[in-house]
Protein backbone atom coordinates (compact mmCIF):
# COMPACT_ATOMS: atom_id res chain seq x y z
CA UNK A 1 0.00 0.00 0.00
CA UNK A 2 2.77 2.40 0.99
CA UNK A 3 4.54 1.36 -2.16
CA UNK A 4 1.51 2.30 -4.28
CA UNK A 5 1.27 5.76 -2.71
CA UNK A 6 4.95 6.30 -3.33
CA UNK A 7 4.65 5.27 -7.01
CA UNK A 8 1.64 7.54 -7.42
CA UNK A 9 3.37 10.57 -5.92
CA UNK A 10 6.55 9.93 -7.88
CA UNK A 11 4.71 9.63 -11.20
CA UNK A 12 2.73 12.83 -10.61
CA UNK A 13 5.50 15.12 -9.38
CA UNK A 14 9.01 13.71 -9.77
CA UNK A 15 8.80 11.71 -13.01
CA UNK A 16 6.29 14.12 -14.51
CA UNK A 17 5.59 13.17 -18.15
CA UNK A 18 6.10 16.74 -19.37
CA UNK A 19 8.78 18.19 -17.13
CA UNK A 20 11.02 15.15 -16.83
CA UNK A 21 10.52 13.31 -20.14
CA UNK A 22 8.90 15.84 -22.54
CA UNK A 23 6.24 13.33 -23.52
CA UNK A 24 3.09 14.66 -25.16
CA UNK A 25 4.62 18.04 -25.91
CA UNK A 26 2.80 18.58 -29.22
CA UNK A 27 -0.70 18.66 -27.83
CA UNK A 28 0.67 20.22 -24.63
CA UNK A 29 1.81 23.28 -26.59
CA UNK A 30 -1.14 23.36 -28.99
CA UNK A 31 -4.10 22.98 -26.61
CA UNK A 32 -2.84 25.06 -23.67
CA UNK A 33 -4.36 28.39 -24.73
CA UNK A 34 -7.51 28.08 -22.59
CA UNK A 35 -7.85 26.53 -19.14
CA UNK A 36 -11.21 24.86 -19.86
CA UNK A 37 -10.05 23.06 -23.02
CA UNK A 38 -6.78 22.12 -21.35
CA UNK A 39 -8.70 20.60 -18.45
CA UNK A 40 -10.91 18.58 -20.82
CA UNK A 41 -7.95 17.19 -22.72
CA UNK A 42 -6.19 16.47 -19.43
CA UNK A 43 -9.16 14.40 -18.22
CA UNK A 44 -9.22 12.46 -21.50
CA UNK A 45 -5.49 11.74 -21.16
CA UNK A 46 -5.95 10.52 -17.56
CA UNK A 47 -8.71 8.17 -18.73
CA UNK A 48 -6.80 6.77 -21.70
CA UNK A 49 -3.55 6.34 -19.72
CA UNK A 50 -5.37 4.80 -16.75
CA UNK A 51 -7.02 2.20 -18.99
CA UNK A 52 -4.29 1.40 -21.53
CA UNK A 53 -1.43 0.84 -19.10
CA UNK A 54 -3.10 -2.03 -17.17
CA UNK A 55 -4.29 -3.59 -20.48
CA UNK A 56 -0.82 -3.33 -21.96
CA UNK A 57 0.65 -4.77 -18.75
CA UNK A 58 -1.57 -7.85 -19.14
CA UNK A 59 -0.63 -8.18 -22.82
CA UNK A 60 3.05 -7.79 -22.07
CA UNK A 61 3.10 -10.34 -19.26
CA UNK A 62 0.72 -12.96 -20.64
CA UNK A 63 1.46 -12.78 -24.38
CA UNK A 64 4.61 -10.94 -25.37
CA UNK A 65 7.54 -11.68 -23.06
CA UNK A 66 9.63 -14.78 -23.46
CA UNK A 67 7.91 -17.76 -21.90
CA UNK A 68 4.70 -15.79 -21.29
CA UNK A 69 2.69 -18.12 -23.52
CA UNK A 70 3.44 -21.10 -21.26
CA UNK A 71 -0.10 -20.79 -19.85
CA UNK A 72 -1.47 -22.12 -23.17
CA UNK A 73 0.81 -25.11 -23.51
CA UNK A 74 4.40 -26.08 -22.79
CA UNK A 75 5.17 -26.01 -26.52
CA UNK A 76 5.04 -22.22 -26.51
CA UNK A 77 7.35 -21.79 -23.51
CA UNK A 78 10.24 -20.52 -25.66
CA UNK A 79 8.29 -18.12 -27.86
CA UNK A 80 9.45 -14.51 -27.60
CA UNK A 81 7.12 -11.98 -29.22
CA UNK A 82 8.68 -8.82 -27.76
CA UNK A 83 9.37 -7.42 -31.24
CA UNK A 84 5.61 -7.07 -31.74
CA UNK A 85 5.43 -4.78 -28.69
CA UNK A 86 5.14 -1.47 -30.54
CA UNK A 87 2.45 -2.49 -32.99
CA UNK A 88 0.28 -4.23 -30.39
CA UNK A 89 0.55 -1.40 -27.86
CA UNK A 90 -0.38 1.18 -30.48
CA UNK A 91 -3.35 -0.92 -31.59
CA UNK A 92 -4.67 -1.09 -28.01
CA UNK A 93 -4.19 2.66 -27.62
CA UNK A 94 -5.93 3.48 -30.91
CA UNK A 95 -8.90 1.30 -29.93
CA UNK A 96 -9.18 2.92 -26.49
CA UNK A 97 -9.02 6.39 -28.00
CA UNK A 98 -11.80 5.51 -30.43
CA UNK A 99 -13.88 4.38 -27.45
CA UNK A 100 -13.16 7.57 -25.49
CA UNK A 101 -14.14 9.61 -28.51
CA UNK A 102 -17.51 7.88 -28.74
CA UNK A 103 -18.14 8.29 -24.99
CA UNK A 104 -17.25 11.99 -25.00
CA UNK A 105 -19.35 12.63 -28.11
CA UNK A 106 -22.35 11.00 -26.46
CA UNK A 107 -22.14 12.55 -23.00
CA UNK A 108 -20.51 15.94 -23.54
CA UNK A 109 -21.00 17.34 -27.06
CA UNK A 110 -19.67 20.76 -25.93
CA UNK A 111 -16.35 19.28 -24.82
CA UNK A 112 -16.29 17.16 -27.99
CA UNK A 113 -16.65 20.30 -30.09
CA UNK A 114 -13.94 22.23 -28.26
CA UNK A 115 -11.40 19.37 -28.31
CA UNK A 116 -11.96 18.92 -32.04
CA UNK A 117 -9.08 17.26 -33.84
CA UNK A 118 -7.10 16.75 -30.62
CA UNK A 119 -9.28 13.94 -29.34
CA UNK A 120 -8.38 11.45 -32.10
CA UNK A 121 -4.83 12.74 -31.87
CA UNK A 122 -4.53 11.44 -28.29
CA UNK A 123 -3.79 8.16 -30.09
CA UNK A 124 -0.56 9.68 -31.32
CA UNK A 125 0.15 11.52 -28.06
CA UNK A 126 3.57 10.24 -27.07
CA UNK A 127 2.64 10.38 -23.36
CA UNK A 128 0.31 7.40 -23.84
CA UNK A 129 2.71 5.11 -25.72
CA UNK A 130 5.61 6.43 -23.64
CA UNK A 131 3.77 5.47 -20.46
CA UNK A 132 3.35 1.90 -21.71
CA UNK A 133 6.99 1.66 -22.78
CA UNK A 134 8.27 3.00 -19.44
CA UNK A 135 5.97 0.58 -17.62
CA UNK A 136 7.54 -2.34 -19.52
CA UNK A 137 11.01 -1.22 -18.51
CA UNK A 138 10.17 -1.17 -14.79
CA UNK A 139 9.37 -4.20 -12.62
CA UNK A 140 5.78 -3.22 -11.77
CA UNK A 141 2.98 -5.64 -10.90
CA UNK A 142 -0.58 -5.04 -12.12
CA UNK A 143 -1.66 -2.79 -9.23
CA UNK A 144 1.52 -0.73 -9.42
CA UNK A 145 1.17 -0.38 -13.17
CA UNK A 146 -2.41 0.89 -12.83
CA UNK A 147 -1.37 3.44 -10.20
CA UNK A 148 1.53 4.49 -12.41
CA UNK A 149 -0.82 5.02 -15.37
CA UNK A 150 -3.27 7.11 -13.37
CA UNK A 151 -0.48 9.09 -11.71
CA UNK A 152 1.21 9.93 -15.01
CA UNK A 153 -2.13 11.10 -16.40
CA UNK A 154 -2.77 13.31 -13.38
CA UNK A 155 0.73 14.76 -13.66
CA UNK A 156 0.15 15.55 -17.35
CA UNK A 157 -3.18 17.23 -16.59
CA UNK A 158 -1.61 19.27 -13.80
CA UNK A 159 1.10 20.47 -16.16
CA UNK A 160 -1.23 21.45 -19.00
CA UNK A 161 -3.73 23.25 -16.73
CA UNK A 162 -0.91 25.19 -15.06
CA UNK A 163 0.55 26.23 -18.42
CA UNK A 164 -2.86 27.24 -19.75
CA UNK A 165 -3.39 29.40 -16.66
CA UNK A 166 -0.11 31.22 -17.24
CA UNK A 167 -0.73 31.61 -20.98
CA UNK A 168 -4.16 33.18 -20.37
CA UNK A 169 -2.41 35.90 -18.35
CA UNK A 170 0.36 36.21 -20.95
CA UNK A 171 -2.10 37.99 -23.26
CA UNK A 172 -1.72 41.12 -21.15
CA UNK A 173 2.06 41.20 -21.12
CA UNK A 174 4.30 42.91 -23.62
CA UNK A 175 6.42 40.17 -25.16
CA UNK A 176 8.93 41.05 -27.94
CA UNK A 177 7.39 40.29 -31.35
CA UNK A 178 9.52 37.36 -32.55
CA UNK A 179 9.27 35.69 -29.15
CA UNK A 180 5.47 35.84 -29.06
CA UNK A 181 3.52 32.61 -29.01
CA UNK A 182 5.74 29.56 -29.28
CA UNK A 183 9.05 31.08 -28.17
CA UNK A 184 7.84 32.47 -24.86
CA UNK A 185 5.87 29.28 -24.24
CA UNK A 186 9.03 27.19 -24.43
CA UNK A 187 10.77 29.48 -21.96
CA UNK A 188 7.74 29.24 -19.66
CA UNK A 189 7.84 25.44 -19.83
CA UNK A 190 11.53 25.61 -18.93
CA UNK A 191 10.83 27.75 -15.88
CA UNK A 192 7.98 25.49 -14.76
CA UNK A 193 10.22 22.46 -15.17
CA UNK A 194 12.80 24.13 -12.89
CA UNK A 195 10.00 24.60 -10.35
CA UNK A 196 9.08 20.92 -10.52
CA UNK A 197 12.74 20.03 -9.85
CA UNK A 198 12.12 20.99 -6.24
CA UNK A 199 10.08 17.79 -5.89
CA UNK A 200 13.22 15.77 -6.59
CA UNK A 201 14.08 13.53 -3.70
CA UNK A 202 10.53 13.89 -2.40
CA UNK A 203 9.30 10.53 -1.15
CA UNK A 204 6.72 9.06 1.16
CA UNK B 1 20.75 0.71 -40.34
CA UNK B 2 22.62 0.39 -43.64
CA UNK B 3 20.03 -1.85 -45.31
CA UNK B 4 17.25 0.60 -44.55
CA UNK B 5 19.24 3.46 -46.07
CA UNK B 6 19.92 1.39 -49.19
CA UNK B 7 16.21 0.68 -49.59
CA UNK B 8 15.34 4.34 -49.45
CA UNK B 9 17.90 5.15 -52.14
CA UNK B 10 16.47 2.55 -54.49
CA UNK B 11 13.08 4.18 -54.21
CA UNK B 12 14.61 7.56 -54.93
CA UNK B 13 15.97 6.47 -58.29
CA UNK B 14 12.51 5.58 -59.53
CA UNK B 15 11.14 9.12 -59.19
CA UNK B 16 13.03 10.56 -62.15
CA UNK B 17 11.85 14.16 -62.63
CA UNK B 18 13.84 15.22 -59.59
CA UNK B 19 15.37 18.59 -58.76
CA UNK B 20 12.87 20.74 -60.55
CA UNK B 21 12.27 24.04 -58.76
CA UNK B 22 9.15 22.68 -57.09
CA UNK B 23 10.77 19.55 -55.74
CA UNK B 24 13.77 21.50 -54.47
CA UNK B 25 11.32 23.62 -52.46
CA UNK B 26 9.96 20.43 -50.86
CA UNK B 27 13.40 19.86 -49.37
CA UNK B 28 14.43 23.43 -48.59
CA UNK B 29 11.18 24.78 -47.12
CA UNK B 30 11.17 22.50 -44.06
CA UNK B 31 14.69 23.68 -43.25
CA UNK B 32 13.57 27.23 -42.56
CA UNK B 33 10.16 28.81 -43.21
CA UNK B 34 8.22 25.58 -42.80
CA UNK B 35 10.39 23.92 -40.17
CA UNK B 36 8.59 21.00 -38.50
CA UNK B 37 9.72 21.93 -34.99
CA UNK B 38 9.84 25.71 -34.81
CA UNK B 39 6.96 26.54 -37.17
CA UNK B 40 4.66 23.53 -37.45
CA UNK B 41 5.29 22.61 -33.76
CA UNK B 42 5.50 18.90 -34.48
CA UNK B 43 7.81 16.29 -32.97
CA UNK B 44 8.92 18.44 -30.05
CA UNK B 45 9.14 15.64 -27.47
CA UNK B 46 12.06 13.75 -28.89
CA UNK B 47 13.74 16.97 -30.04
CA UNK B 48 14.06 18.01 -26.41
CA UNK B 49 14.77 14.60 -24.97
CA UNK B 50 17.63 13.25 -27.09
CA UNK B 51 19.67 16.43 -27.41
CA UNK B 52 21.88 16.30 -24.32
CA UNK B 53 24.64 15.16 -26.69
CA UNK B 54 25.10 15.41 -30.44
CA UNK B 55 25.65 11.75 -31.26
CA UNK B 56 22.21 10.49 -30.20
CA UNK B 57 20.72 13.56 -31.89
CA UNK B 58 22.24 12.53 -35.24
CA UNK B 59 21.19 8.89 -34.88
CA UNK B 60 17.67 10.01 -34.00
CA UNK B 61 17.59 12.27 -37.08
CA UNK B 62 18.63 9.41 -39.36
CA UNK B 63 16.04 7.09 -37.83
CA UNK B 64 13.27 9.67 -38.14
CA UNK B 65 14.18 10.61 -41.72
CA UNK B 66 14.09 6.97 -42.79
CA UNK B 67 10.75 6.37 -41.10
CA UNK B 68 9.12 9.57 -42.39
CA UNK B 69 10.32 9.17 -45.97
CA UNK B 70 9.47 5.49 -46.30
CA UNK B 71 6.06 5.67 -44.65
CA UNK B 72 5.27 8.76 -46.74
CA UNK B 73 5.98 6.75 -49.90
CA UNK B 74 3.91 3.74 -48.81
CA UNK B 75 0.92 5.82 -47.68
CA UNK B 76 1.10 7.81 -50.88
CA UNK B 77 1.00 4.60 -52.93
CA UNK B 78 -2.01 3.40 -50.93
CA UNK B 79 -3.73 6.79 -50.70
CA UNK B 80 -6.64 5.91 -53.02
CA UNK B 81 -7.40 2.57 -51.37
CA UNK B 82 -7.41 3.57 -47.68
CA UNK B 83 -10.95 4.19 -46.36
CA UNK B 84 -10.86 7.55 -44.61
CA UNK B 85 -12.58 6.34 -41.40
CA UNK B 86 -9.83 3.90 -40.49
CA UNK B 87 -6.90 5.80 -41.97
CA UNK B 88 -5.25 6.58 -38.62
CA UNK B 89 -5.01 2.89 -37.75
CA UNK B 90 -3.62 2.07 -41.21
CA UNK B 91 -1.06 4.86 -40.91
CA UNK B 92 -0.05 3.74 -37.42
CA UNK B 93 0.40 0.16 -38.61
CA UNK B 94 2.67 1.18 -41.48
CA UNK B 95 4.69 3.57 -39.32
CA UNK B 96 5.13 0.93 -36.60
CA UNK B 97 6.40 -1.51 -39.20
CA UNK B 98 9.22 0.87 -40.13
CA UNK B 99 9.94 1.79 -36.53
CA UNK B 100 10.22 -1.89 -35.57
CA UNK B 101 12.73 -2.37 -38.40
CA UNK B 102 14.81 0.65 -37.37
CA UNK B 103 14.63 -0.36 -33.70
CA UNK B 104 15.78 -3.94 -34.37
CA UNK B 105 18.63 -2.75 -36.64
CA UNK B 106 19.79 -0.24 -34.04
CA UNK B 107 19.61 -2.90 -31.32
CA UNK B 108 21.65 -5.30 -33.46
CA UNK B 109 24.38 -2.96 -34.67
CA UNK B 110 24.74 -0.28 -32.02
CA UNK B 111 23.44 -1.56 -28.71
CA UNK B 112 24.87 1.25 -26.54
CA UNK B 113 23.15 3.97 -28.53
CA UNK B 114 19.95 1.96 -28.52
CA UNK B 115 20.09 1.86 -24.72
CA UNK B 116 20.79 5.59 -24.55
CA UNK B 117 17.85 6.48 -26.81
CA UNK B 118 15.66 4.06 -24.80
CA UNK B 119 11.96 4.61 -25.40
CA UNK B 120 12.44 7.49 -27.81
CA UNK B 121 13.08 5.24 -30.82
CA UNK B 122 9.78 3.48 -30.16
CA UNK B 123 8.16 6.85 -29.75
CA UNK B 124 8.91 7.72 -33.40
CA UNK B 125 5.61 5.87 -34.02
CA UNK B 126 3.75 8.63 -32.25
CA UNK B 127 6.07 11.37 -33.42
CA UNK B 128 3.77 14.06 -34.73
CA UNK B 129 6.08 14.84 -37.66
CA UNK B 130 5.49 11.42 -39.17
CA UNK B 131 1.73 11.47 -38.61
CA UNK B 132 1.44 15.13 -39.55
CA UNK B 133 3.21 14.69 -42.88
CA UNK B 134 1.21 11.55 -43.68
CA UNK B 135 -2.05 13.42 -43.08
CA UNK B 136 -1.05 16.72 -44.63
CA UNK B 137 1.03 15.59 -47.60
CA UNK B 138 1.20 11.87 -48.40
CA UNK B 139 -2.59 11.40 -48.44
CA UNK B 140 -2.90 13.84 -51.34
CA UNK B 141 0.31 13.57 -53.35
CA UNK B 142 2.25 11.19 -55.60
CA UNK B 143 5.02 8.98 -54.14
CA UNK B 144 7.89 11.02 -55.64
CA UNK B 145 7.05 14.35 -54.00
CA UNK B 146 6.00 12.47 -50.85
CA UNK B 147 9.49 10.97 -50.59
CA UNK B 148 11.11 14.39 -50.97
CA UNK B 149 8.72 15.89 -48.44
CA UNK B 150 9.60 13.14 -45.96
CA UNK B 151 13.34 13.65 -46.43
CA UNK B 152 12.99 17.43 -46.21
CA UNK B 153 11.05 17.29 -42.97
CA UNK B 154 13.48 14.78 -41.51
CA UNK B 155 16.34 17.14 -42.31
CA UNK B 156 14.50 20.17 -40.94
CA UNK B 157 13.99 18.24 -37.70
CA UNK B 158 17.65 17.23 -37.72
CA UNK B 159 18.79 20.84 -38.18
CA UNK B 160 17.07 21.99 -35.00
CA UNK B 161 18.24 18.88 -33.14
CA UNK B 162 21.84 19.58 -34.09
CA UNK B 163 21.66 23.24 -33.08
CA UNK B 164 20.08 22.40 -29.72
CA UNK B 165 22.41 19.42 -29.21
CA UNK B 166 25.46 21.53 -30.04
CA UNK B 167 24.68 24.20 -27.43
CA UNK B 168 23.60 21.69 -24.79
CA UNK B 169 26.71 19.55 -25.19
CA UNK B 170 29.22 22.39 -25.38
CA UNK B 171 27.71 24.41 -22.52
CA UNK B 172 26.73 21.42 -20.41
CA UNK B 173 29.84 19.27 -20.76
CA UNK B 174 32.35 21.40 -22.67
CA UNK B 175 32.60 18.87 -25.50
CA UNK B 176 31.50 18.25 -29.10
CA UNK B 177 30.72 14.66 -30.14
CA UNK B 178 32.33 13.60 -26.85
CA UNK B 179 35.57 15.44 -27.72
CA UNK B 180 36.61 17.67 -24.79
CA UNK B 181 37.27 20.84 -26.74
CA UNK B 182 38.19 23.15 -23.88
CA UNK B 183 40.64 20.63 -22.39
CA UNK B 184 42.26 20.27 -25.82
CA UNK B 185 42.85 24.03 -25.91
CA UNK B 186 44.37 23.87 -22.43
CA UNK B 187 41.49 25.67 -20.73
CA UNK B 188 39.41 24.51 -17.82
CA UNK B 189 35.64 24.48 -18.28
CA UNK B 190 33.18 23.85 -15.48
CA UNK B 191 30.12 22.23 -17.10
CA UNK B 192 26.84 24.04 -16.67
CA UNK B 193 24.42 21.53 -15.19
CA UNK B 194 21.35 23.55 -16.18
CA UNK B 195 21.91 22.69 -19.85
CA UNK B 196 21.66 18.97 -19.10
CA UNK B 197 18.34 19.41 -17.31
CA UNK B 198 15.05 19.37 -19.24
CA UNK B 199 14.74 23.11 -18.52
CA UNK B 200 17.93 23.90 -20.43
CA UNK B 201 16.52 22.27 -23.58
CA UNK B 202 13.35 24.38 -23.34
CA UNK B 203 15.33 27.61 -22.95
CA UNK B 204 17.54 26.81 -25.95
CA UNK B 205 14.61 25.89 -28.21
CA UNK B 206 12.87 29.12 -27.11
CA UNK B 207 15.95 31.15 -28.02
CA UNK B 208 16.38 29.33 -31.36
CA UNK B 209 12.78 30.21 -32.22
CA UNK B 210 13.39 33.82 -31.17
CA UNK B 211 16.46 34.13 -33.40
CA UNK B 212 14.83 32.37 -36.35
CA UNK B 213 11.74 34.55 -36.20
CA UNK B 214 13.71 37.77 -35.88
CA UNK B 215 15.57 36.76 -39.05
CA UNK B 216 12.64 35.65 -41.22
CA UNK B 217 10.08 38.10 -39.85
CA UNK B 218 7.46 35.47 -38.95
CA UNK B 219 5.09 36.72 -36.23
CA UNK B 220 2.39 34.95 -34.27
CA UNK B 221 -0.70 36.95 -33.41
CA UNK B 222 -1.39 35.81 -29.90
Amino acid sequence: MENLVSIGVRSIFVDNMIFAYFLGMCSYLAVSKKVSTAFGLGMAVIFVLGVTIPINWLIQNYILTQGALAWISQDFANVDLTFLQFIIFIAVIAAMVQLTEMVVEKFSPALYGSLGIFLPLIAVNCAILGGSLFMVGRPYNLAEASVYGLGSGIGWMLAIVALAGVREKMKYSNVPGPLKGLGITFILVGLMSLGFLSFLGFSI
Amino acid sequence: MSTAVAEVEVVEKKSEPLFSKKSRKLISNPLDIDNPITVQVLGVCSALAVTTQMKPAIVMTIALTIVTASSNVIISLLRNTIPSRIRIIVQLAIVSLWVILVDQLLKAYSYDLWKQLSVYVGLIITNCIVMGRLEAFAMGNKPGPALLDGIGNGLGYGLILLIVGFFREILGGGSIFGFKIFEAMGLHYQGNGLMLLPAGACFIVGIVIWVQRSLNGYRESH
